[in-house]
């Protein structure tokens, strides 16, 4: 079932859905944890956050991509974050035009999208050595991954923290809320118990296909 | 300008709003990085470096895109200045201590993708900061990262001899631990600013 990545004969819907899953950019590759982290007190600015960097990703994977035979080598890591920097810009004007209360909650964060490892990570591993087509889907896979992990981490903090999700309240006014939660300190333990929930299932998985044999623990 | 005492600049941006902590900039090193002392101490007094250089610069650039009202590069700017400035500074030690860059080495170009960085000149633009005002909170947020850094590093180094359940190893374990002191960092807030 699982698919060999050094198989270059990868269909683009492969390409996509390893994004989702098998190498989720959040909870498996732990790449771009400064947004995850700030963001994600509220689950609505976490999908905020998510899809703005949906769109940074497909735009400059997309981009790097239909250029990567003009960068020369040498000063490509330049170029692509001149790039990216590019698309950074067009978002944080567009979110400043569509939503200015997202735009303030969001702050500086916008901005910093443009350091978030992972794009730079999927541009020099990926869209720089392979067509635009696939690319684009790379770019969408990693981004929907980047976006629903991003959203697991704020709708927990969102429940727990202010005993709502998407602003709609949850529980009855008795409930004692969590401030921890919506504190950074929040952010670092929830994504600690989702990182817990990944590793536990995929040791499982392991152990499973080693056999059915029991591990020593 | 803002009319705060400079020391109160410091300590704001060095420990109540700790950059690693409680802005969460700066986590890919903190995680990386932070496994050992001598190597977490190293990275901050690079990065404590960087941020001053970066922070003089960004600071001369936004007062000439401002004079040129073209604002909308401040970003572009800021990030070709910083790679530019990494680079410089790269080849600048490389120059005058071998030493120092032979165990500095890695760590320099990792800094140009290192969020505090970009974080703090965008910050301290929105803020508005005069020129010394710029060098105090450079100076408090190097210094808050290096703790940061270090206190971590300190803890992990003997956490690799506790005995740990396999899940929890890693990643998920210095998590953990930097929720528990950014806990422990929130207590600084009754420290003036």
């Amino acid at each position: 079932m699982a698919t060999n990545p050094a198989l270059a004969e990868s269909s683009s819907t492969d390409e996509f859905i390893k994004g989702l899953w098998r190498e989720n950019p959040v909870f498996v590759q732990v790449l771009g944890m400064c947004p995850v982290l700030a963001v994600s007190n509220t689950a609505r600015n976490a999908l905020a956050m998510g899809l703005a960097t949906l769109f940074v990703l497909v735009m400059s994977n997309a981009a790097i991509s239909s250029l990567r035979n003009f960068i020369p080598k040498q000063v490509r890591i330049a170029t692509f974050i001149l790039i990216i920097a590019t698309f950074v810009t067009v978002v944080d004007f567009a979110i400043q035009a569509i939503s200015l209360d997202l735009h303030k909650a969001l702050g500086a964060f916008i901005a910093l999208i443009v350091v978030n490892c992972l794009i730079l990570g999927r541009a020099e591993a990926f869209a720089s050595k392979n067509p635009v087509g696939r690319s684009i889907m790379d770019g969408l896979g990693m981004g929907l991954g980047f976006t629903f992990g991003l959203f697991c981490l704020g709708a927990v903090r969102e429940i727990l923290g202010s005993g709502s999700l998407f602003g709609v309240q949850l529980f009855h006014d008795d409930f004692q809320i969590w401030v921890v939660m919506i504190l950074p300190s929040g952010g670092f333990f929830t994504l600690a118990a989702w990182l817990l929930v990944f590793n536990a299932y995929s040791e499982r998985k392991a152990r499973r296909l080693a056999g059915g044999e029991e591990v020593a623990e | 300008m803002t009319g705060d005492p400079l020391w109160s600049i410091f300590v704001n941006a060095c420990l109540i709003n700790n950059f690693v902590l409680a802005y969460f900039l700066g986590i890919c090193p903190f995680l990386g990085v932070s496994g050992k002392l001598a190597t977490a101490a190293r990275m901050g007094g690079a990065v404590i470096f960087v941020m001053l250089v970066s922070s003089i610069c960004a600071f001369g650039i936004n007062q000439l895109l401002t004079a040129i009202g073209a604002p909308y590069l401040r970003l572009i700017s800021f990030i070709a200045v910083i790679a530019s400035t990494v680079q410089l500074v790269e080849m600048f030690i490389k120059k005058v201590s071998p030493t120092l860059f032979r165990s500095l080495g890695i760590f320099l170009p990792l800094i140009t993708t290192n969020c505090a960085i970009l974080g703090l000149a965008l910050f301290q633009t929105n803020k508005g900061f005069s020129f010394v005002e710029c060098i105090a909170y450079a100076l408090g947020a190097g210094v808050g990262f290096t703790l940061a850094l270090m206190l971590i590093a300190g803890l992990r180094e003997k956490l690799e001899l506790a005995a740990i359940p396999n899940v929890v190893r890693g990643t998920a374990l210095s998590l953990m631990l930097a929720g528990i002191l950014s806990i422990a960092f929130m207590g600084f807030a009754g420290l003036g600013g």
